[in-house]
Order: structure tokens, then C-alpha cells, then sequence
């Protein structure tokens, strides 16, 4: 009998690249038994996948190349098995779930044929394949099993995608579940119903999970026993608690002091005085759907005010709408003094320089086509009377350091840089302005955990230097405790709770707020399982 | 435009570049040579050779190619009045060059900025031009081309015109599609923020980015009016004798299959030589041009997918 | 579905519109008409009562109305050189050039699709490169040349096929291959890119964690999300092959559309240029109702 069901045995995969060759794993080593899970845990290039594409043969192999290793399952070295024998393993006993659903199903086809469709592959019968398939269905938490198999993938949320992909994996009743990021793409809340059905399925059958993740909340909360990698080597491996509580590595230590909402919340500010910005009854509508119902809060001079909300709650609308860079249909929204949305064209290109916005996606914030200087400059261009041009190259390479870059990166194109290096780049366009108040719609979402923590605390550092307010919008509310004075909680389109944080986090009012507190995860395995039992009895995420 | 004192050497290590990354492409480079042949023909060629394209030599009538006692002038024959074919072809060239770059040129300009327009603002004139645009074509360039000449007449002015006109539509769609998906893309956002002016957006943010796909299009597209321009002349509605144009020259063999192919087969290979050569270099440029792309040809230029 | 099939024909249905407001407003002041109509050494008098007869005195608006019902019974009048209705050549010719379009676009279809989908799934093989480097030769010769080397091929030197007319079968021969170059490298290529896409999708990956064989992956997987974008292509192609049409009918002598069109111009046969046109147009807005039918069939996120 075999001594692990699934054994990785030093493992070292290359890719051959034009620009040379990356050595993506080197000598890895894990394994996995009937009945646990086992978490992967590393940022992105640790080639946290990489050894997962092995197992399943999804990887190229023309740029890619195993140079070495074994992968034992059930005692068989699965690289030493013929093409048509690794078919037979793939989606019958060892399945895979990947992260954004949506493009992982075949758009033109029924969810019922992309389920039937493992079952047929494998010759089952197509009577018994139809059965299995509704039964699946009603297990994952699809209602009217028998109508969603008629519907195609884009019918479905993001939620109940991933719920068809684990019950196509499951149709065969596989040993082992492999799931890639599985809920990276989802909400917060939706999230944790995701990982809550995982676990008990993994109960109920006793198949061996293998979680890959960059999420150390994830991990805390279902994973039994942790691998960490970091640039394609095992750095740390263990019980998961243990780990958590005596890191070894010190990019494992690393890893855990970034991981955000563990340190102490502001102290409650004095809010007298003229606030900087109001916003008052601001209303959007996108056709028949109302992106914002109404929504009024304020800030005050040098306050961090944080709005958090999942997807469709209407955070990022509120931002654009603030901006005019999508027109509200009603409301005011008054800074200074004066309402913006009133006002004519002339006055509103002055105030443009005072309110400033970051956005998600460093990639596409900056344009391909210019350098950096010219990216920074750009604002002076505008609005000549800010800095005359003998002086630009010296203030652009003041702002390059002041947001933690060198002065020489002032000659490249942005492709040329990391995410983290790109956002502190879009960072600097905005103080280009000297704008008293920035809009972060989402700045660090798209970013690694450790890369969060280093952008946050830059922008926490700019805040006391030159004295600036932030708006920042985040879908997830750790990460937005340590660096926040107020918290303002959005769903469907309204203000649900506002507050200083610390009252926000400790003493919650609303349900939905304490629904989303509930969700998040907690990257302490054992304060997260306490948080997990205190949800089930509360009954306040439904599976 | 911001220029640093280093501007002049940027200029120059532009050019290095450029040269560089075609030299990775042998393809590409082959095609390059052989446009820069076809360019030089036209320029310099009816300075030269006008004399030598119409010298009519009655005793070299329908003389066969690779024949070297006439003189390096014949050396791909002759036609029926026994003028010398390379010659000639040199000659019309620049005919064959000036008719398409001229349609280009025109369609790229004025589809371009309709397509600028139409994409960026949402007036109820985009729909107007887009449906203008639809109407063109929807029917096949070749055909209305035959029937406007047929109208008016085939003047080169008018071959131009009609050839411009029936392209429009192609640059006018491309750059409209591009614009409306440049238009939501952050970068564009971020300079809305800032208060940059409509004028500047499209100029200085969209325009650059869109200009790759266009210069890529043009470039097929110059392929596809010269061939187009060819077989207006070899159906007679194109360009009239005296000038001549290598769909011309094609026509004229036309009756002397039999006893001199090769009076139609030169002119044709020189068409697909140059058409193959546009193909080829428009591909090496959708790679070179764009700066996330470039990699693939500055790593030792082994082919990509 | 039915309301994306509607916003599309309105739209066909415009551009058909516009084509022949268009024509018109062209025919008639580009010069006298009866120029277009008449042949060059026709006296004053033929030209006054041809004026007479055919309205032409008329103001612009008038004349414009007489069209429009005219289109509308699909009289064109006489052809002047057949002596009969214009409407009734154009429809002979049509017969013909309809089955060499449909002959050669079917061919095209399933040749590129196949060797596309053949060489996509090994990009940069021996295989990819061969059909890459001939298509894009394919697309790059003009038809017309072709057409003249083929001649002298296999018409003139070899005798295997006969140089022109209809008749045998083997009169179609020639003229079908050289129409089917130019297309078959175009879509080759498209159908190639887009497989291209389609097998290094997601979705792909995910059937090859499901151990799906190689077989079905390409054919039942990639091909139909592939086919979305080359049916648009196919689309133009078909309605492009007109234009080859017009070369091809000329050289071989076929007696379809295109050849009577460049004969009507050559002999000054109006009434024939404008049956031919709207006979093409109204042919072109039909297919681009059945592309767009099969576009929603294929795609189901267009359906709702």
C-alpha cells in the first residue's frame, strides 16, 4: 500500500522563455492524504500552481520542461504514465477547480452537458450521467437543479458558478480536489459560504483537498496543514496553527506581520469644523438599475474616511460620481463650500486639481505609450501654472523618491515595471497636483499581500507629510482597519453603517455589517475556528 | 510635447532600434528590401528610364526574356511594339505606387478622424457616419468602383478618389472600436481626473495607442488598393493607355498568351512580390510597434507563435 | 434573439437604402443620363425622345418617385442591347454567379476550417508554417494573374482543361480555383488566429482536466467558440466574392453577373448596370441576414 495518496517528490519544472529560462519550481516537496486538506501559500511567481499543473498535465510542454521529480499517486509515478493513462486519472480521481469561473466554463454549451460531459468521458451511461448530474446540483446548493441544467454559464452569479465547477469536479466521485484560488474572484461573504461547502463535501466523501492560495485567511480556515513558497522553492511546511504561531522562515514572518487588520485601530478624531468634503443625497442610475440610492456622508480635513462594500454595493459608481467622470442624476456634492456638480466647466478645471484618484489596476492606469516622466509631467501640462517647466525633471525626481522609486526610472514605460513599482508611479502622477483630498477606488485589490501592506503604509506615510485626506474604497474590511478613522459600509446602493472604526469592529450595529465582519477571515487558524463556530451557532452565513 | 535636452540621441537610438528589431525578422526584412526596391523604382525610375519604357524597337517585337543580346534592358523581354520590359516596368511603378498610396492616404485620414469622432463623442453624428460607413460597404468595393468610373470618368484623379472613398469605411470602423474601448481604459480616466481637455485626450492619450492598428491596417490595406487598382486597369476602366500601371501592362499581354506569357507574367509577379512584401512587414510591425510586444523580437528574434 | 436579428435587418435595410438613393442621385447628376443610357454617336432627336419617353424632363423629385416605383415592381427597363427586360438578363446571370459563390465558399469554408483548426493546434510546427506561408501567398496574388498562369498552364501548354465558356464540368474547374484562393488564405488565417485563441483559453483547460481526448477539444470545445468571429469574415468574403466574381466571369468567359455587368459598361447598357446592382445588393443584405442568424444560433449570450 502506498504511503501517501499523493506524494510530490522533487519536483523541478522550467519554462524556456525568449528572454531565457525561469526555473519556476525547484525541488519541491509535499504530499496529501485521504482526508486532509493541504494548503499552498505564496504570492504570485512562487509557482505555487506550478506542481498543481504538473499533477493534471496542463502544463505546455514545448516551453515547459519537468527536469526532474516524481508525482506518486496511489504508489504509481503519474510522469512515467502514457498520455491516454493520465487522461484516465484527470477528472476521474484527481479533479481540479480554478479561480474565475466564468472563463473556466465554455460559454456556448449548458452547465447540465459541461457536468455530463466528465461523467461521459469516462463511460458512464448517459441516463445514470443526467441523475448524478441533478443530484450534484442539489448538493452544491442549486436551486431547481433540473432548470439550471438547460442554462448556460453567463445566467449564473460568480457565487453559483463556482458551485457548478466543484459539482463537474465531484461528479465522479474523485480521491483527491485540487482547487486553485477557488474564491479569489468572489466576495467576501460569498466566499466564505464557498469554502464552507468545500469542507463538508471534503467531510462527507473523504477525498484529500489541496487549496492553493496567496490568502492566509484561507488557510486559516480550512487548511490542516500548510505549504509556503516563495520565487519556486518550499520555504516552510507544517501544521497549519503551528506554523501560524512559530513561522520559521523569515519570508514566512514576513508574510504574516503584512497580513493586514492585526494592529490597533485609530483613535476616534475630533470632527468640529468645516468638513472638506459633503457629500449629500447623491442618486445614480444606469437604466432601469440604481447604482446609488441616495447616499450622504462627509469628510473632515486629514481624515481617512473607508468605504466598504462587495460588488454591486455601489462604492466605486459613488467615487466616479463624486469625480464627474460618470454625471449622477441627482444630489450635491460639496467641496469647500461649493456644490461640483453645479458647477461650470471653467471653476471645475480649478478644483480638478484638489481631488485626485487612484485606481485598481496599476497596469491599465498608466498608459503603455508614455515614460514615466511623461506620465508625472502630464499634470503640469494641464495646469501650467503649477511649476514652470525648467523645474519639471527635478520635481519629478523628487516625487520618484518620495514614493519609494529611483530617480533614473523616470526614462522607462511602465511595462517595464513590477504592480507594486506601477502603483507607487500612479501614485506620484496624483501629488504631481498637490491635491488635498485622493480617491483610492480599490489601490491595493490587484496587489501581492506583502506589496499591500508596503503601499498602504506609503500612503499612510504621505498623509502625515504633506497633510492629505483619503477616500479609500475596499471590498474587504481588514484590510482597511489599521489605516482607516472612519468606516462607512455600503450594500445595493446604500449607506448601511458609518462610524469611527474602532466602533465599526468591535461593536458592529447593522446585520449586514456584522455579516461581513463574520465573513472575513482571520489569518490566526485558531482565532479563525473560533470565529467559525461562532458564525455556524449564530447562524450568520448560511452555507 | 515635452523634449529633454537628450532628444537628438533618443532620435537616432529610435533608428537603431527600429533597424535592429527588422534585422531579427529576416522575413520581414526581406520584405522591407524589396519595398524599398519597389519605392526607388517609382521614385527614380521614369527620371531615368522614361526614355528607354517607351522606345519602340519593331525588329525586338515580342522578343523573349533572358536573352542577353539585346542588352541588359531585355533581359525579361520585350512587348508587341518591342519595348523592353524592365524598363517598364520600372516605369509604372510609379503609377501603381502613386494611385495606392495616394487612396490610402486619403481614406486613412479622413476614416481615422471620422472614426476619432464617432467613437469618442456619443452624438447622435457617430450613428450618422457609422451608417454612411455601412452603406459603403455593403456592397463590394470593386463593383462601385466599376460603376462610379463608369459615370464619371476614369481620370486618375477620379481612380483615386473612388478607390479612397470605398476604403473609408475600414478605418472609419477599426478606429471607432478602438477609440470606444481606449476610451474606457483607466489611463484615459486618470487624465479625465486631472482635467485634461477632450482635444488633448484624443490627441495625446487615444491617438497614440490607436496608431499601431492603424499604421498595421494601412499597410494591408495598400496591399489590398493596388490590387484593386490592377484590376480596374485589366478590366480597361482603370488607368488609360499612355500611362501605365503593372494591372496595365497584365492587360496589354493579355491577347499574346500563347506565343509571349511573359509579357503578363512579369508585371504580375512584381504585384504579388510587393503585395506579399506589404503582408509580411504589416506583421513584423503589430509586434514591433507596440512597446508590451516588443520583447519577442529584441530576444534573438526566433519565431513566436 | 429576434430583437438582435431586427436591430441587424433594419440596419442591412438602410444601408439597401442608402445604395439606392445613392445610385440615383449618381446617375443623375453626374451628367446627362441619356449619356449613360444611350450609345455616344446618338442624335438630339434619339436623345429628346428618349428624354420624353423615359421622363427624364421631369424634376428631380418626380423622376425620383418613378424610380422608387419602379424598383419596387422590379421593372429596370429594356436592356438596349438584348431588346428585352433588363430584370430578366441580370436574373440569368445571377443563376450562374450564385452557384460559383456558393460552390467556391462552401469549398473555402470547410478547407480552411479544417486545415486551420489542423495547424492551430500545432502552432509553429512543419505543418503550421507550410499552410501559413501559402495562404499568405494565396491572399497576396491578385486573382486576375492567376487566373492568366492558370491559362497557360493547364489550358495552353498542358490541354488538360478547356480556357474558357461554360458547358462540361471541367469548365468550372479553373474558374473555381482561382476564386478560391484569395478567400481560403484570408479565412485560413483568421480561423487559425482565432483557434489559436480558443485552445489556449480557459475553458479549454478546464476540459483537459476533465480528460477530455485531443479530438474533442479541438472539434467540440474551441471550433464553435472559434467559429464567432470567422462567420463575421466568412460574411465579408462571400460578399467580396463579387468582387473576384467580376475577373474570374470576365477572363473565362462565365456568363454571370460580373461579366455582364463589364459588358453592359463597355456597350453602355444602363438599364443592365442598375438591374445588376440592385440584384447584388438586395443578394448581399440576405446573407448578411443568414450570418447574423447563425451568429445567434451559435452564440448563446446573444440570445437574451
Amino acid at each position: 500500500m502506498a504511503e501517501h495518496l499523493l506524494e510530490v517528490r522533487n519536483l523541478s519544472v522550467d519554462f524556456h522563455t525568449a528572454a531565457g529560462t525561469v526555473n519556476a519550481v525547484r525541488d519541491v516537496s509535499w504530499h496529501l492524504d485521504r482526508g486532509e486538506t493541504l494548503a499552498i501559500l505564496g504570492e504570485s511567481g512562487s509557482g505555487k500552481s506550478v506542481s498543481a499543473s504538473a499533477i493534471m498535465n496542463l502544463i505546455d510542454m514545448p516551453p515547459g520542461e519537468i527536469t526532474s521529480g516524481q508525482i506518486l499517486f496511489d504508489g504509481d509515478d503519474v510522469l512515467r504514465m502514457t498520455v491516454a493513462q493520465r487522461r484516465a486519472l484527470n477528472g476521474k480521481r484527481i479533479a481540479m477547480i480554478f479561480q474565475d469561473p466564468l472563463s473556466h466554463l465554455n460559454p456556448v454549451y449548458t452547465v447540465g452537458w459541461q457536468i455530463c460531459e466528465t461523467m461521459h468521458v469516462h463511460h458512464m451511461p448517459d441516463d445514470q450521467a443526467r441523475a448524478r448530474t441533478q443530484e450534484l446540483l442539489r448538493r452544491v446548493g442549486i436551486t431547481d437543479p433540473a432548470a439550471a441544467m438547460a442554462k448556460y454559464p453567463h445566467e449564473f452569479s460568480g457565487g453559483q458558478r463556482q458551485r457548478l465547477m466543484i459539482a463537474m469536479a465531484l461528479a465522479m466521485k474523485p480521491d483527491i480536489l485540487i482547487a486553485d484560488e477557488p474564491t479569489t474572484a468572489l466576495d467576501v461573504t460569498v466566499q466564505a459560504q464557498v469554502l464552507a461547502l468545500l469542507q463538508e463535501l471534503q467531510q462527507e466523501t473523504g477525498m484529500g483537498l489541496l487549496l492553493i492560495t496567496h490568502d492566509l485567511g484561507v488557510v486559516a480556515e480550512i487548511a490542516d496543514r500548510v505549504v509556503v513558497m516563495n520565487q519556486g522553492v518550499v520555504v516552510e511546511s507544517g501544521n497549519a496553527a503551528e506554523v501560524y504561531r512559530n513561522p520559521q522562515h523569515p519570508y514566512t514572518r514576513r508574510l504574516i506581520d503584512a497580513a493586514p487588520g492585526k494592529g490597533d485601530t485609530r483613535e476616534e478624531r475630533d470632527r468640529q469644523g468645516e468638513p472638506l468634503l459633503r457629500v449629500e443625497g447623491l442618486q445614480k442610475s444606469y437604466g432601469g438599475f440604481h447604482a446609488l440610492k441616495g447616499t450622504s456622508f462627509t469628510i473632515m480635513p486629514g481624515e481617512t474616511v473607508a468605504i466598504v462594500g462587495e460588488s454591486g454595493s455601489g462604492k466605486s459608481t459613488m467615487a466616479r460620481a463624486i469625480l464627474r467622470l460618470d454625471e449622477p442624476d441627482g444630489g450635491k456634492v460639496v467641496w469647500k463650500g461649493r456644490d461640483l456638480l453645479a458647477m461650470p466647466p471653467k471653476e471645475l478645471f480649478a478644483i480638478r486639481r484638489d481631488i485626485q484618484m487612484v485606481f485598481q489596476d496599476p497596469t491599465q492606469s498608466l498608459n503603455p505609450r508614455m515614460t514615466v516622466f511623461q506620465i508625472i509631467a502630464e499634470a503640469w501640462i494641464v495646469h501650467p501654472d503649477i511649476l514652470p517647466k525648467a523645474r519639471w525633471k527635478e520635481r519629478v525626481a523628487e516625487l520618484l523618491v518620495q514614493v519609494g522609486l529611483h530617480p533614473d526610472m523616470a526614462r522607462r514605460y511602465p511595462h517595464q515595471f513590477s504592480g507594486g513599482q506601477r502603483q507607487r508611479i500612479a501614485i506620484a502622477r496624483t501629488l504631481a497636483l498637490k491635491p488635498r483630498l485622493i480617491i483610492c477606488d480599490e489601490a491595493v485589490s490587484a496587489l501581492d499581500v506583502s506589496i499591500q501592506a508596503q503601499v498602504i503604509e506609503l500612503l499612510d506615510g504621505l498623509r502625515r507629510e504633506l497633510g492629505l485626506s483619503y477616500l479609500f474604497i475596499a471590498h474587504d474590511l481588514p484590510v482597511v482597519r489599521d489605516f482607516a478613522d472612519r468606516v462607512i459600509v455600503m450594500k445595493s446602493g446604500e449607506i448601511v453603517e458609518e462610524g469611527p472604526t474602532g466602533q465599526i469592529f468591535d461593536r458592529p450595529r447593522q446585520p449586514y455589517t456584522r455579516a461581513l465582519l463574520a465573513a472575513s477571515l482571520d489569518p490566526d487558524p485558531v482565532v479563525q475556528a473560533a470565529r467559525r463556530a461562532t458564525r455556524q451557532s449564530e447562524g450568520l452565513v448560511p452555507a | 510635447m515635452i523634449q529633454t535636452n537628450s532628444s537628438l540621441a533618443k532620435e537616432r537610438g529610435r533608428l537603431a532600434t527600429v533597424l535592429r528589431l527588422l534585422w531579427a525578422d529576416k522575413f520581414a526584412c526581406f520584405a522591407a528590401l524589396v519595398l524599398l526596391t519597389v519605392v526607388l523604382c517609382a521614385v527614380l525610375g521614369p527620371i531615368w528610364l522614361s526614355d528607354e519604357a517607351t522606345r519602340q524597337n519593331l525588329r525586338g517585337r515580342n522578343a523573349p526574356p533572358f536573352e542577353l543580346e539585346r542588352g541588359l534592358m531585355y533581359i525579361l523581354g520585350a512587348d508587341q511594339l518591342g519595348r523592353p520590359l524592365l524598363p517598364r516596368m520600372i516605369v509604372a511603378a510609379r503609377n501603381t505606387m502613386a494611385v495606392a498610396a495616394g487612396a490610402v492616404i486619403c481614406s486613412m485620414v479622413i476614416g481615422s478622424a471620422l472614426g476619432l469622432v464617432a467613437g469618442y463623442t456619443r452624438s447622435r453624428w457617430s450613428q450618422v457616419i457609422m451608417r454612411l460607413g455601412d452603406v459603403i460597404m455593403s456592397f463590394p468595393s470593386l463593383l462601385l468602383a466599376v460603376i462610379v468610373l463608369y459615370m464619371l470618368e476614369p481620370s486618375v484623379a477620379n481612380i483615386v478618389l473612388v478607390l479612397a472613398i470605398t476604403r473609408i469605411p475600414i478605418y472609419l470602423r477599426t478606429t471607432r472600436a478602438e477609440v470606444l474601448e481606449v476610451r474606457e481604459r483607466m489611463f484615459v480616466q486618470a487624465a479625465r481626473v486631472m482635467g485634461t481637455s477632450d482635444r488633448r485626450i484624443v490627441f495625446r492619450h487615444i491617438l497614440p495607442v490607436v496608431m499601431p492598428t492603424l499604421i498595421t491596417i494601412a499597410t494591408l490595406d495598400f496591399a489590398f488598393v493596388m490590387l484593386a487598382e490592377s484590376s480596374l486597369s485589366f478590366l480597361g476602366i482603370g488607368i488609360q493607355p499612355p500611362e501605365i500601371t503593372w494591372g496595365l501592362m497584365v492587360s496589354q499581354g493579355r491577347p499574346y498568351l500563347t506565343n509571349a506569357w511573359w509579357l503578363s507574367f512579369w508585371p504580375g509577379l512584381a504585384l504579388i512580390l510587393t503585395t506579399l512584401s506589404l503582408n509580411l512587414l504589416s506583421a513584423w510591425m503589430r509586434i514591433a510597434l507596440d512597446p508590451v510586444q516588443r520583447w519577442r523580437l529584441e530576444m534573438g528574434g526566433r519565431k513566436n507563435g | 434573439m429576434k430583437r438582435f436579428i431586427g436591430k441587424r435587418a433594419i440596419a442591412s435595410a438602410i444601408s439597401l437604402v442608402g445604395l439606392v438613393i445613392l445610385v440615383f442621385f449618381l446617375s443623375r447628376l453626374t451628367g446627362d443620363p441619356t449619356d449613360l443610357y444611350l450609345p455616344i454617336d446618338a442624335t438630339q432627336e434619339m436623345r429628346d425622345r428618349f428624354r420624353e419617353l423615359h421622363g427624364l424632363n421631369d424634376p428631380l423629385i418626380v423622376q425620383f418617385g418613378h424610380y422608387v416605383a419602379d424598383l419596387a415592381r422590379l421593372d429596370f427597363g429594356e436592356s438596349i442591347r438584348q431588346a428585352r427586360p433588363a430584370m430578366d438578363v441580370v436574373l440569368e446571370g445571377f443563376r450562374w454567379t450564385l452557384t460559383l459563390a456558393v460552390i467556391t465558399m462552401t469549398l473555402v469554408t470547410v478547407a480552411a476550417i479544417v486545415i486551420g483548426s489542423l495547424a492551430a493546434f500545432n502552432v509553429g510546427g512543419v505543418f503550421d508554417r507550410i499552410t501559413s506561408f501559402f495562404s499568405l501567398i494565396g491572399a497576396s496574388a491578385p486573382d486576375f494573374w492567376i487566373a492568366i498562369v492558370g491559362i497557360v498552364i493547364f489550358s495552353v501548354q498542358l490541354r488538360w482543361l478547356p480556357t474558357s465558356g461554360t458547358g462540361t464540368m471541367w469548365h468550372w474547374i479553373l474558374p473555381i480555383s482561382v476564386l478560391f484562393i484569395r478567400p481560403f488564405g484570408l479565412i485560413l488565417q483568421v480561423v487559425r488566429g482565432a483557434m489559436i485563441t480558443a485552445l489556449s483559453s480557459a475553458y479549454v483547460k478546464t476540459a483537459k482536466a476533465k480528460g477530455v481526448p485531443p479530438r474533442p477539444i479541438i472539434f467540440v470545445h474551441a471550433l464553435r467558440n472559434a467559429m464567432l468571429p470567422v462567420i463575421t469574415v466568412i460574411g465579408d468574403q462571400a460578399a467580396g466574392i463579387l468582387n473576384g466574381a467580376v475577373v474570374v466571369e470576365t477572363i473565362f468567359g462565365f456568363p454571370g453577373i460580373g461579366k455582364q455587368m463589364i459588358d453592359a459598361i463597355l456597350q453602355r447598357d444602363f438599364a443592365v448596370i442598375l438591374a445588376a446592382i440592385m440584384v447584388s445588393a438586395i443578394a448581399i443584405f440576405l446573407m448578411n441576414l443568414l450570418i447574423d442568424l447563425a451568429y445567434a444560433l451559435l452564440d448563446p449570450r446573444i440570445r437574451y
